[in-house]
């Protein structure tokens, strides 16, 4: 019944490069590239034709790769569940997400693992990975049953206590020095609460003259420095979360040409938004790390471009109406990023001239996918590889409508923001998932 | 004027504006056996306080009542809002009842922000009520410093071209944000003086200038404003004692020999006596604490009637 029919992409351009050509893709892998390919078809089964898509103007990237979000299921369903965060990622020309374990309960064992990975199996519309939490509970005391989680059906290859920053720098220690035996990355959301007790806001001018609580950069500085001394010393991968300071990217650089096994993704919303939309004290703006300076953003950009930075990120964090529409010490941080990601980055790297479209595949698909270590996702657009694509029209911008994205909750600080590139259709393993803003069950 | 929000969002027109409008209907009840004008007859207002307060809700309610209005005071405790209820639905509810005017206190920064925001949005007549920040979180409380200025031009004439000195603990001070702002839109050279772990990060961008040494700053002050210092910044490490506060940055009577014959002391209140200023600092002709109380009333008076009876507005 669910059988897989072909699917012929005629005149895609591949990573926006060179003549056009067509994609045939058969039983989940991509078959034949080439100028002029016809779908076979068989007259007496119409039904089973190849899916035809138009893709003449069209940039043919592999699926994108998100290992930063929050689907908030169990627990948070009325923000997000499996089933909207998947739509949302689909649409967002997604074909894998890494699904934080700050649940309720959380993510750190893997009863929990599994039954994520088997929602996201079931919804069916992008692979979803759940992300094993490193401390029981989040709470940062004791290790949780990392060997388990990657042992266990969810196949958990990354582990993180985001939201909460695994700050005892022994037990931080001792994960980096467990993950190497089970071949998994830490990622580590770097924040040393002592330093971040009560902050509202970037700490600098703005949060002064707002009267906000100043979330200072060197609290992320310093927890780097930190754990590329600790994953140096111990072998280990570590994975910087959402890079919000433009010091990191020197304590980063620095590492990696020491060697270090250190990796770093940057969210959407740090390469484009800055501080200075907090006047309004709409907490639409509110998320963590904060949103800091014009110099911060420009430095996040040019670490994505020199690959100090791996990766784009979402960081998705769905909060529902409530939790943001109140005031701003009592707002939740976190915003949607996975239907507008690809066009922040766009706008704010391949408008610009810092990536071209081959690099947007470098950090939305093959970097992460590398990353993590999943072997299917974020590969070349060749024959014989499976079909996870994306198709992007480069020249079709839109308008940002928090109410129309696929996401239980509706606040975007985007809202109204007119973006370039549009996400056209989205491929896992031969399947359409999504097509023309409409997801394909 | 349609909420005040912030002194930053008064050009020095306006403020001069509320300023003239406080001196003459101070004026205008000097002397009178009974202190009621019919100005803002049949408007209500109603102050909503999320903290506890003595001195700028009672300012308030008078300056209200004074001029005739329905005053109606709500605080936290007692009302929906102990049982939960979210500020929006709160604003909302008063807005419905019908209120002209919130007076809002609120321990979240930029809470007044969000309150005439959401009235704006939510309304039937495309305005909510007009909002008065009464003092939001760490952010500011602009009839203070309204008030403040008065006084400043009741002692000194005038406040354009005057060296206006901030003591004390600007990091978590509204008072200090608000006056830094207002003082500069009139003219003033404001200078902060604080230990540097109660200047907040930023502060280089304020309309201002800080000096760290106290005594070397008081003889070129022609006013002195004395912040509280809470008592849990004391263990929060910002500084080692209060003794030791008191000797750098508390007004002695030594101190205040240093400043200016002319001087004045003011202070927003409520005093820590012995911490940021001494007791007979505070009891000293010098000090200007109950004219800035009693300004307090007729300023909040000026606020209101801009604010509510369709008082010609200022181009800025």
């Amino acid at each position: 019944m669910t059988m897989l029919i072909d699917l012929l992409i005629k005149n895609a351009r591949l990573y926006g490069e060179g003549d056009p050509v067509d994609v045939l893709v058969r039983d989940g892998v991509i078959a034949e590239i080439g100028p002029g390919l016809a779908a076979p078809r068989d007259d007496n089964d119409t039904e089973n034709d190849a899916e035809v898509i138009d893709a003449a103007g069209l940039v043919l990237l592999p699926g994108f790769v998100d290992l930063h979000t929050h689907l908030r299921e169990p627990g948070g369903e009325d923000a997000e569940t499996i089933e909207t965060g998947s739509a949302a990622a689909a649409l967002g020309g997604f074909t894998a997400v890494f699904a934080m374990p700050n649940t309720d309960p959380v993510a750190d064992n893997a009863v929990i693992v599994e039954h994520v990975r088997r929602r996201g199996d079931e919804v069916g519309l992008v692979d979803v990975h759940p992300v094993g939490a490193v401390t029981v509970g989040l709470a940062g005391e004791r290790l949780a049953e990392l060997g388990t989680m990657a042992a266990s059906a969810a196949q958990v290859r990354m582990f993180s206590d985001d939201g909460h920053c695994v700050h005892d720098p022994m037990l931080m220690r001792r994960a980096l020095e467990y993950a190497t035996a089970l071949d998994v990355v830490i990622a580590q959301h770097a924040e040393d609460p002592r330093m971040t007790s009560g902050a509202q806001a970037h700490e600098g001018a703005v949060a002064a003259r707002l009267g906000l609580a100043g979330w200072p950069a060197a609290a992320e500085e310093t927890i780097v420095a930190r754990d590329c001394a600790l994953a140096r010393d111990a072998g280990a991968a570590l994975h910087v979360c959402h890079v919000s300071s433009a010091r990191t990217v020197d304590v980063l650089r620095a590492a990696k040409a020491a060697g270090v096994r250190v990796s770093a993704e940057v969210t959407p919303h740090h390469l484009l938004l800055t501080d200075a939309a907090l006047t309004s004290y709409d907490p639409v703006n509110k998320v963590n790390p904060p949103l800091r300076t014009g110099a911060d953003t420009a430095a996040m950009r040019q670490a994505l471009a020199d690959g100090v930075i791996d990766c784009v990120a979402t960081d998705h964090a769905p909060h529902p109406a409530q939790a943001k529409d109140c005031e701003w010490a009592a707002a939740r941080p976190g915003m949607l990023g996975l239907q507008t990601a690809l066009s922040v980055l766009v706008h704010t790297m391949v408008e610009p001239g810092l990536l071209d479209w081959r690099g947007v595949a470098r950090v939305l698909s093959e970097r992460p996918a590398e990353i993590a270590g999943i072997a299917d996702q974020g590969r070349p657009i060749a024959v014989g590889e499976p079909a996870n694509l994306t198709l992007v029209d480069p020249d079709e911008p839109w308008t940002v409508r928090g109410a129309k994205l696929a996401s239980l909750a509706s606040n975007t600080p985007y809202e109204g923001m007119r973006l370039p590139a549009q996400v056209v259709a989205t491929v896992l393993r031969g399947r359409v998932t999504a097509r023309d803003g409409d997801i394909r069950k | 004027m349609r909420h005040l929000l912030s002194t930053g969002d008064l050009d020095a027109a306006t403020a001069n504006l509320l300023l003239d409008t406080a001196d003459r209907l101070k004026q205008a009840l000097l002397g009178r056996e009974v202190h009621k004008l019919p100005t803002l007859r049949g408007r209500t207002i109603v102050s909503l306080f999320y903290e506890d307060s003595t001195r700028t809700r009672v300012s308030f309610e008078i300056a209200g009542k004074w001029m005739s209005a329905d005053t109606i005071n709500v605080s936290a405790k007692g009302s929906s809002v102990s049982k939960g209820e979210s500020l929006r639905d709160t604003a909302a509810t008063l807005a419905a009842a019908g209120a002209d005017c919130v007076i809002i206190r609120h321990p979240a920064s930029g809470a007044p922000h969000r309150l005439a925001a959401w009235g704006d949005r939510d309304s039937l007549e495309g305005h909510g009520p007009a909002v008065v920040n009464a003092g939001d979180g760490t952010h500011e409380h602009p009839t203070q410093a309204l008030l403040d200025a008065a006084t400043l031009r009741d002692r000194l004439g005038s406040i354009a071209g005057k060296r206006i000195g901030i003591v004390g603990d600007v990091t978590h001070s509204r008072v200090a944000r608000s006056n830094v702002l207002l003082l500069a839109t009139l003219g003033a050279e404001v200078v902060l003086v604080a230990p540097p772990t109660l200047l907040p990060v930023g502060v280089a961008d304020w309309p201002c200038r800080v000096g760290l040494h106290l005594d070397a700053e008081l003889p070129g002050l022609d006013a002195v404003m004395m912040l509280r210092v809470q008592a849990e910044r004391m263990h929060g490490g910002f500084f080692p004692s209060a003794r030791e506060y008191a000797i750098g940055y508390g007004l002695s009577e030594r101190r205040l020999a240093l400043l200016p014959e002319h001087a004045v002391v003011l202070h927003p209140g409520p005093m820590v006596r012995g911490m940021e200023i001494s007791p007979a600092v505070a009891d000293s002709p010098r000090a200007a604490i109950l004219a800035q109380v009693r300004n307090g009333v007729h300023v909040r008076m000026a606020v209101l009637y801009h604010l509510l009876a369709g008082a010609p507005e200022v181009q800025g």
